[in-house]
């Protein structure tokens, strides 16, 4: 079983006892520095088609990633310059014994591999700030039980989505000696909810302690809002429209800004179109502004290297490049301060600001035009010209005079943040909605992003 | 890997329970890359563990565990039970083992240049030298080379006497320059993002083209800095299999796999605009288009013996002469959907997820149009290559892409080469476009390493395959500015 001791126990041998090994005092050769980083989860998933079973499953995965640095054995004076550093990830079983084996095995290939490196002039080693530990632990429904108590309700209803439920686990530790622990039990119920005639809401049902009653009601408010989908889709010719993003839709747009737009490495070697705002050349609307938010504590403030981000880090702010995210890396590379951002450098709690829009007025100040629930698919159609590409989906409505006239067949966008974001935003929202990061790939995601709805007095459909 | 899966089926005592199959998954990955001439990542991954399924009053449940022991085995098999009892009640289909056919056979990729005839030093030495020598000018702001190898051994063995093994390697290599001047930016890579992914060893990235290609690479970027932008008009479009691949991957794979049909996508990936009722009889594009599923070309990406339900793959015309005839689905998709014909596509990322519909290898076949025949019927158009940007709508129709690199057809001759070249459109009447297929001698394989999909989440290998192609009256058009 994993848990805080068992990492504890893998910690000291590993970085304290050296595996057994005789190797120097702390563990370690001389010249010698170690990250590792344990993921760790154990999950139900159901997938649900129709309100019905379409796949059911438990998973239990774990892996430690070993990262080895290695000072140069031939220099006389340590300049911390001269590092070669390689990675290692191994599938931990959580018996002890069996995974220190795993792990020895895995820390010899990494020694004799790094020998091998060219030196890495942006190898960053370890520090030691401070360490950490959290764990939160949810009310989850027994896994036996779940398939009635989520499909029971929904009964009825085209409902399509997957439930995800179980403890997540990140850690670090480091050969400077410091730790991180952060384990959370959390479940969602990511799901769309389907008219007969094919259009779709969607909406997240999470948090760490399942409320039946609370997913009762929601699941009422859900089919309350499909009526309105019922009506005939409104086909809409090509050109520009005064367009509301609800906030799912515009956590979508700001989640680009992760793809190789705010990371200090991606401004720096060209590619981002942000660095058209730190040249003067571009700038965003005063009205918005975008943070790092850790204070929710809904994921790890460490990142892979044990830097722990800010509890608030302003990245826009007032339309400005206030903060780009600085990895340890990048930091080196180009002599600027760290900021905790994770190697990818992108966003991991993002916070943008409300403005002064009442959420209840929106229909009636957007008076005419498009109301967007959700965006899908967007990739950058020109990254250095900062033009975004993507669809409209789900519940997206035709507004004329404050109400809303019909759905929309879903419409191809094709425009630029620095139209969106900047000279054609109008205001955002006052409230913000928590939208949980449900993601699935390799592992279950925490955490989310807060996101207002943001109003533009023109977004550009193309198709 | 031994016997001992087999073992722990033989002592599974539940009367209850109707079929199991144990997938034991051992796969390390390695990756290296470097940038402006110094390393940037040296990493390798050795994940290994068992997938569980069990079929239990219909219903399959499964357990994924990292622990081999007989007893973590026999536990994972009544987790996975539980879920498929507990589960069946609200069961979308009764299934039965028919669902599940036995197979035994043993698979291996054909490999030239073993992975472990390039120590870890010459990799990023080669690297290095890579990302040097694409650096032509000193416009080149950035380079960068990469490369990712797989070696994934599969062991599938059931209770109905399956017992058959896959064991592939693959690999995924590319190399990029970023040129700037002023505020123009242009990025050019060798075939588009990880596009040259393939099945075999290095004899795919220690080719004897390859010092050409990074010359070729640096200097079209450079060359694009001053090239005219893409212009905006509707016109014929040439595309070059590299971006093809991708063409093929979102407008043909994606809507024609048959659990989007069904529905189970339509909370993340999405549908399909294909109905059940379509296969036989859709028009998918002109008479020039045929599309295969072919999991028998050795070195295309997801070439394989069996699925990961122990279904046989053979190789099956989807689309012919432009009519659809198959979807890509799986036993279960199929016999779900009242027995349209599919494919052995039920694959899982790895040991930790279940089965479900693929694209895999999905190919479109070759013409008889020479590649000056082409070029030369065109009176105005564009020449398309390298995928930069994509983006379609959940039902599959409405796209999008973007090209790093495009030349200007004018009067039957490539003229100018352009910016920025995107082009947008819908599947069908896109595919209906068509107009010529190039011959053999344009045909190319290509692979796209990560194609998202499923709840849980999956990452798959898929291969594409085509020649050059001419579509009519497309709606083409250029960057930001």
């Amino acid at each position: 079983m994993i848990d805080k001791s068992y990492f504890d126990s893998l910690k000291v041998n590993i970085l304290e006892q050296g595996l057994g090994q005789g190797l120097g005092q702390g563990g370690l050769s001389s010249g010698e520095h170690l990250f590792i980083n344990l993921y760790a989860e154990t999950s139900q998933f159901i997938r649900v088609n129709h309100a019905k079973i379409r796949q059911t499953g438990m998973v239990d995965d774990a892996s430690l990633e070993i990262s080895l640095i290695q000072e140069d054995a031939n220099k006389s004076a340590f300049t911390g310059n001269d590092l070669r550093k390689i990675t290692r990830a191994v599938t931990l079983t959580g018996n002890l014994t069996l995974d220190l084996e795993t792990v020895h095995a895995a820390l010899n290939k990494l020694r004799n591999d790094v020998l091998q490196l060219p030196v890495d002039p942006y190898c960053v080693l370890p520090t030691n700030t401070g360490s950490s530990a959290y764990e939160k632990t949810g009310v989850l429904i027994p896994p036996e039980d779940a398939a009635w108590v989520l499909l029971e309700p929904v009964q009825g209803i085209d409902v399509v989505g997957i439930y995800s439920a179980g403890k997540v686990i990140r850690a670090l530790a480091n050969s400077a000696g410091q730790s991180h622990w952060f384990a959370t039990e959390t479940f969602s119920f990511d799901y769309s909810f389907f008219t007969k005639s094919g259009r779709a809401l969607k909406g997240v049902f999470a948090g760490s302690s399942w409320d039946q009653k609370k997913y009762l009601n929601q699941v009422s408010e859900e089919v309350n809002r499909l009526k309105v989908l019922e009506k005939a889709p409104k086909i809409l010719s090509k050109g520009c429209y005064r367009t509301f993003l609800a906030p799912a839709a515009l956590s979508e747009l700001v989640s680009m800004l992760s793809w190789g737009a705010l990371g200090e490495a991606s401004i720096r070697q060209g590619e981002s179109p942000l660095r058209l705002l730190r040249s003067g050349t571009q700038t965003l609307s005063p009205r918005f502004n975008l943070y790092e938010d850790f204070s929710r504590g809904d994921i790890s403030r460490f990142n892979e290297e044990g830097v722990l981000a800010p509890e608030s880090l302003p990245v826009i702010h007032e339309g400005k490049l206030s903060n780009s995210l600085v990895s340890s890396r990048s930091a080196k590379e180009y002599q600027v301060l760290p900021n905790g951002a994770a190697a990818h450098e992108g966003l991991r709690s993002p916070t943008v600001q409300g403005g002064k829009l009442e959420e209840a007025e929106i229909l009636k100040i957007l008076y005419t035009g498009l109301y967007l629930s959700n965006l899908h698919y967007l990739n950058w159609s020109d990254q250095p010209g900062g033009r975004i590409t993507g669809m409209t989906r789900y519940a997206c409505f035709y507004v004329e005079k404050g109400e809303i006239i019909c759905p929309i067949e879903n419409m191809r966008f094709d425009d630029t943040i620095f139209n969106l974001l900047g000279s054609e935003l109008l205001d955002l929202t006052c409230s913000a909605s928590y939208i949980p990061d449900v993601g699935t790939y390799n592992m279950r995601s925490v955490g989310g992003s807060m996101m207002p709805g943001l109003l533009v007095s023109k977004l550009e459909f193309t198709l | 890997m031994s016997n001992h899966l087999k073992n722990a089926i033989s002592r599974v005592r539940d009367t209850n329970i109707e079929w199991v199959g144990l997938r034991e998954v051992r796969e390390e990955i390695r990756y290296s890359a470097a940038r402006d001439g110094k390393p940037r990542a040296n990493s390798s991954e050795l994940s290994h563990g068992l997938m569980v399924e069990v079929l239990a009053n219909g219903q399959f449940g499964y357990a994924s565990t990292p622990n081999l022991d007989e007893q973590s085995i026999q536990l994972a098999i009544r987790k996975a039970s539980a879920q498929a009892f507990s589960a069946s009640r609200w069961a979308i289909h009764r299934f039965s083992a028919a669902q599940r056919l036995r197979i035994e056979m043993k698979y291996t990729s054909p490999v030239v240049r073993s992975l472990d005839s390039l120590s870890i030093r010459e990799l990023n030495d080669l690297l290095i030298e890579i990302s040097c020598k694409l650096k032509i000018s000193p416009k080149i702001v950035r380079t960068e080379a990469t490369a990712a190898t797989f070696e994934t051994h599969v062991h599938f063995v059931s209770s109905n006497g399956s017992d058959a093994e896959q064991k592939f390697t693959q690999i995924s290599t590319g190399f990029s320059a970023t040129a700037q001047e002023g505020s123009v930016v242009q990025k050019r890579t060798d075939a588009g993002m990880r596009g040259r992914s393939y099945q075999g060893g290095w004899e795919f990235f220690q080719t004897p083209a390859l010092w050409n290609s990074v010359q070729m690479t640096g200097a079209q970027a450079v060359e694009l800095l001053s090239a005219e932008e893409c212009p905006s008009e509707v016109s014929s479009l040439i595309l070059k299999p590299d971006q093809l691949m991708l063409q093929i991957h979102e407008s043909i794979g994606h809507p024609l796999e048959l659990d989007r049909i069904l529905g189970d996508e339509r909370n993340y990936a999405g549908s399909s605009f294909v109905k059940a009722g379509d296969f036989g009889k859709l028009v998918y594009g002109s008479p020039l288009m045929n599309v295969t599923f072919d999991p028998t070309i050795s070195h295309e990406l997801a070439s394989s013996g069996f699925d990961d339900t122990g279904n046989r793959a053979t190789r099956e015309f989807i689309i012919k002469d432009g009519i659809l005839l198959r979807g890509l689905g799986s036993l279960e998709s199929q016999v779900r959907l009242g027995g349209i014909p599919g494919v052995a596509n039920a694959r899982a990322c790895s040991w930790n997820r279940p089965a479900i519909d693929r694209i895999t290898n999905i190919n479109l076949e070759p013409g008889n149009s020479s590649f000056e025949d082409i070029i030369s019927s065109v009176e105005r158009g564009v020449i398309m290559e390298a995928n930069r940007s994509w983006s379609i709508d959940d039902l599959r129709n409405k796209f999008q892409f973007g090209c790093e690199y495009g030349k200007l057809i004018e009067n039957g001759k490539i003229t100018r080469t352009v910016r920025n070249p995107n082009y947008r459109g819908i599947t069908n009447p896109f595919w209906r476009s068509l107009r010529k297929v190039g011959d053999r001698s344009t045909f190319e394989v290509y692979g796209t390493p990560n194609c998202g999909k499923g709840e849980p989440n999956q990452l798959a290998r898929t291969g594409h395959a085509s020649p050059i192609c001419l579509f009519e009256n497309i709606e083409i058009f250029g960057g930001a500015s």
